[in-house]
């Protein structure tokens, strides 16, 4: 016991951690009211591990070739002693990952999460978003099959259509050829293997260490250090470890069952996690006769579909999609409402989180659906309603009638 | 820390100037890792013309030759559908080509050097999938006013045999015609100009 107490003296003269470990665990005081919702950080920052750890595995035997990459993919699932399991676990968990932080982010939504003094915790986790949007999207390219060929020549295009010449320059860059090529694999390779994961580790970390500077935010939306005893221990406060860790535990028991579940019997859910036609390879003179991208790009997708080009130019679709992903950064100045929590919220927003949660689900499923028709029509108006959400913020969340808030936390 | 003494105009000038210095060369860093990504020499001389015989290509049939990597298609137009084309121009955005997605040498409405022969690049202008060959008259899904074309199934944008995009599809332009130039009767050189034309 001395010894090891001997050792950590020994440590902390030289590098903070017993400090690190106080600030971030420890002494790291969460409010005791965290509920449900409440799962989904730590589960992400698993999956992120889950993640890297298989990726790691998976690039001892992928070939970032063009004439070799499905090849080399198929090896592993075929040939290389548990590759099917490797492979599954990372496809399948990229997916599970999005899940994950679609319900963190919908909590925030929820319990006015990016509301003062937490706007940079949100603005890191949305940087997060879309960096994984980048990896995720970066590592569909990979298995080099039909899919990611042709998922990549459209989201690539994109760039394209920005106007005053310079977008084909761009997409010529980014692609390294004037198609997607060998070259395009070869880099998009290194940028999700090395690059983008880098940034997602150093934003991780900025988005924890501004939660903790601000503390978390809960479901009632009190600031519980307000509250504190003598010792300046807010009074709703528990510590992080052992309360939430040994609670979190619990909630990744529950995930990786579910997980597990899919993983075993329907890696790629039915075609919505590994497209069908990403089993055949990538064949540049052919597209795919029905061509989505995965389902947690499809509500953007069908933004892009719903917008008509303007003045014989594809951008305004463009610029669209990437408002539709501004907006969300935004949301802390956007929302003028008094009180965090739905909880204590009036109905007009709850009615407004219901209909753009219907919208982001509906816009979902329409990204995945053929172009045209009755399908267009609809991507138009859920693309109203996923707008007003944001452009009508300011004025609903004003107008609506809140509840008191308590003083202190509630349970229930 | 103590600023007895010190020449602040000096400390600052000094500041600014590494400043500055040190910034552009971080600036002259970043050119190198930049153009680096750009197409390599090797990626540049693989656009050298092919050539494309289509001899044993039917009548209402389409074939495939790569070019530059894309995919370029030789379309055996039946005087059928060529006697459709010009009905088609009202529901066109471009019936007449004005937008420069062809060599100057192809002209009207068959947008073809021989006009049975229609040649382009099979890559829609909108965001660059690869139309499907839609030869059937009147299909279900496309409307009875279908003549033959190309339907993107990506985003929907639809084009007749001559490429030319309906009104309402979402690509912007015509699908574009590369520079080519007939050898014999039935084979072609796709990549360079026709002898005499300017392109």
């Amino acid at each position: 016991m001395s010894i090891a107490k001997g050792f950590m003296g020994w440590v902390d003269a030289r590098f903070p951690l017993t400090k690190m470990w106080n600030e971030h665990l420890a002494e790291y005081y969460a409010p005791k009211n965290f509920n449900f919702w409440y799962f989904f950080g730590s589960l992400a920052l698993m999956m992120l591990v889950m993640q890297i750890v298989t990726g790691i595995f998976l690039t001892m035997n992928y070939k970032p070739d063009a004439e070799l990459a499905f090849a080399s993919v198929e090896y592993i699932m075929r040939d290389v002693e548990w590759g099917w399991l490797i492979r599954y676990l990372h496809s399948t968990g990229a997916s599970a990952f999005f899940i994950v932080v679609y319900l963190h982010m919908f909590r925030g939504l929820m319990y006015g999460s990016f509301k003062k003094p937490r706007e940079l915790v949100w603005i890191f986790g949305m940087l997060i978003y879309v960096a994984l949007m980048a990896e995720a999207f970066m590592g569909y390219l990979l298995p080099w099959g039909q899919m990611s060929y042709w998922g990549a020549q459209v989201i690539i295009s994109l760039f394209g259509t920005i106007p005053f010449g310079i977008g084909e320059p761009v997409a010529e860059w980014i692609r390294g050829d004037f198609v997607i090529a060998d070259a395009t694999l070869n880099r998009f390779f290194a940028f999700h293997v090395i690059a983008v994961p880098m940034i997602l580790l150093m934003l991780v970390v900025a988005h924890i260490i501004a939660l903790h500077e601000v503390g978390s935010n809960n479901p009632d939306g009190v600031e519980i250090k307000k509250n504190k005893d003598k010792n300046g221990i807010p009074l709703d406060g528990i510590p992080f470890h052992p309360y939430y860790s040994v609670k979190d535990i619990v909630g990744v028991v529950v995930f990786l069952i579910l997980f597990s579940v899919v993983l075993f019997f329907t890696p790629d859910l039915w075609g919505w996690f590994l497209e069908k036609d990403n089993f055949i390879p990538a064949n540049p003179l052919k597209t795919p006769e029905h061509i989505v991208p995965l389902w947690y790009f499809t509500p953007f997708y069908a933004i892009l579909r719903a917008v008509p080009p303007i003045l014989g130019s594809q951008f305004p679709g463009v610029a669209a999609m990437a408002m539709a992903i501004v907006f969300l950064f935004l949301v802390p100045w956007l929302d003028r409402s008094p009180v965090k929590s739905i909880r204590y919220r009036g109905g007009i927003y709850k009615i407004a989180l219901t209909f753009f949660v219907i919208s982001f689900l509906v816009l979902g499923w329409l990204g995945t659906q053929p172009a045209g028709g009755i399908y267009l029509i609809l991507s138009q108006i859920f693309s109203i309603v996923y707008f007003a959400f944001f452009i009508l913020m300011p004025w609903y969340t004003m107008i609506d009638k809140t509840k008191p808030v308590p003083e202190r936390v509630t349970e229930k | 820390m103590s600023k007895e003494g010190v020449d602040l105009g000096r400390r600052r000038f000094l500041t600014a100037t590494t400043t500055v210095v040190g910034g552009a060369g971080v600036v002259a860093a970043l050119v190198p890792f930049i153009t680096y990504m750009t197409p390599s020499a090797r990626a540049r001389a693989a656009g050298a013309p092919v050539e494309a015989d289509f001899s044993k290509l039917e009548p209402g049939k389409v074939m495939t030759i790569e070019w530059r990597k894309k995919p370029v298609w030789i379309v055996y137009r039946t005087e059928q559908n060529m006697a459709d084309l010009p009905t088609l121009n009202k529901a066109l955005a471009d019936p007449a080509s004005k937008v420069p997605q062809q060599p100057a040498y192809v002209k009207g409405d068959a947008r073809a050097i021989k006009p049975t022969y229609a040649v382009m690049i099979g890559i829609c202008t909108h965001l660059g999938c690869s139309p499907t060959y839609r030869p059937e008259m009147g299909p279900a899904d496309l409307g009875a006013d279908w003549k033959g074309g190309f339907y993107c199934p990506c985003h929907g944008s639809k084009f007749d045999l001559s490429g030319r995009v309906y009104v309402g599809a979402p690509a912007p332009t015509n699908l574009v015609v590369p520079p080519h130039k007939y050898l014999s009767e039935t084979k072609i050189m796709i990549g360079v100009d026709q002898e005499g034309a300017t392109a």
